[in-house]
């Protein structure tokens, strides 16, 4: 995966400690820059051995998140999210 | 979010981004010495490999909203570090438990129980 | 244990709070006995817990306000903190440990604010231990959503032509903001610029003093 891939979080909704906020998941932003890589946090929280993963900063608009009619469409939340829970996805037609 | 079991999302307590909520409180408190104690056990048994901040996290979140609203925030910790350090076999519950007594046994303050 | 030398004034110069005359409660005998337990079993010494405590004690906002003035005055300083936050800090002496550090720069056209919806995750190796609001729930809560009318909460209100970025810290980085310069500082030394630097101006609910309010 490279920067500026355009992304979908997975909407999954395990149990368990996970890093992935609910409030991102099924959505889709770009990706600001790739970090890690970093052991998967949570494997660690049970102690076990953890898988090192790429580790991507996610950057996610507030209509994106909240909806077209967000007080400040364009305002931005930036997430570092796991790469296992990022599908490459298509981005938005320029119109 | 739901409180109906029946009903679960599977979003948990602790993932609050976006919930509704009041004001910003503005009280602090100084920390006083055995929460920095607490702060100090964190990082150095974590740091020693015993467990991870990861488990830390995990520990928190396992105790459910009501702690969060009824424990102070190194109470919280105390009892994960705790927890993870019993997972990871530093200390049995028996010898945590006869400490414990005996550090009670010195004193009703901390400055007393803290004199071993 | 032998008496200890925290036993007087917190840092900030604010008493401790009288753990010593209140009644132990069930926490704080539970942290007697850990600690007890994990220096007996060789985890670790009381000297090294009061070293700790004393290097955590040691970093406060002061730490990140030089970064910031030497970033405001130092152009080579301010690529390196941009590309590589944690080796810029070191390198200007600071022991911030393993933490790793992305810093984030307000501009004209952009404000950036700092989170952790998730718990608490916060630049202590740099700034100190946070605040107590940002490990609200109000603060977790809302800023991800409403972040103008946090910083308005704050006393931060920014132009239409402003974007604002939150930056929720989920993982292994922790974030520390630059706050713009403020105007009528032309010529000032890095020292005296940093006295500019609020803490709350390098988490993004602030920004840093103006020459006249200083």
């Amino acid at each position: 995966m490279a920067e500026r891939q355009f992304m979908r979080v997975r909407p999954d909704m395990p149990p368990g400690h996970v890093r992935t906020p609910s409030y991102l998941r099924g959505k889709t932003g770009w990706v600001e820059r790739t970090l890690g890589p970093f052991p998967n946090p949570e494997q660690l929280a049970y102690g076990n051995p953890a898988d090192a993963l790429p580790l991507m900063r996610v950057r996610f608009t507030m209509a994106e998140v909240w909806g077209a009619d967000a007080p400040h469409p364009q305002d931005t939340v930036d997430a570092e999210i796991y790469a296992h829970w990022l599908e490459l996805a298509e981005p938005p037609h320029a119109t | 979010m739901t409180n109906d079991p029946q009903n679960f999302d599977g979003r948990r307590w602790h993932d609050m981004g976006g919930n509704a909520a009041g004001p910003i409180p503005t009280d602090q408190h100084d920390f006083s010495l055995w929460e920095k104690r607490v702060d100090a056990l964190m990082v150095i048994s974590s740091s020693k490999g015993h467990f991870t901040v990861d488990g830390l996290r995990r520990v928190l979140e396992d105790m459910g909203p009501e702690a969060f609203e009824t424990m102070s925030y190194y109470e919280r910790w105390i009892a994960s570090v705790n927890q993870n350090l019993i997972e990871a076999g530093v200390y049995s519950t028996a010898e945590l438990a006869a400490r414990m007594t005996e550090v009670a046994a010195r004193g009703p303050t901390y400055g007393e129980a803290s004199d071993g | 244990m032998p008496h200890d030398h925290h036993d007087h004034l917190s840092p900030s110069g604010h008493p401790y709070r009288a753990d010593d005359d209140h009644p132990l409660t069930y926490w704080q005998q539970m942290e007697i006995a850990i600690r007890e337990l994990l220096i007996e079993k060789g985890v670790t010494t009381a000297a090294e817990i009061n070293a700790q405590i004393d290097a955590m004690d040691s970093r406060n906002p002061s730490h990140g306000a030089a970064v910031v003035a030497r970033a405001w005055t130092d152009p080579a300083f301010h690529e390196a903190l941009m590309t590589a936050a944690s080796a810029a800090s070191r390198e200007m002496g600071f022991d911030i440990g393993p933490m790793r550090l992305i810093a984030v720069e307000n501009t004209v056209d952009v404000h950036n604010v700092v989170v952790c919806t998730l718990c608490s995750c916060y630049p202590r190796n740099l700034l100190g231990l946070p605040p107590d609001w940002y490990k609200s729930r109000a603060y977790r809560s809302r800023t991800v959503k409403e972040p103008r009318k946090v910083l308005a909460e704050f006393g931060v209100t920014l132009p239409e032509t402003t974007t604002v970025r939150v930056h929720d810290s989920t993982a292994d980085m922790r974030y520390i903001v630059i706050p713009t310069r403020p105007s009528g500082t032309d010529g000032w030394t890095a020292d005296a610029l940093a006295d500019l630097v609020t803490r709350d101006s390098m988490i993004g609910t602030g920004v840093a003093k103006s020459p006249k309010a200083a």
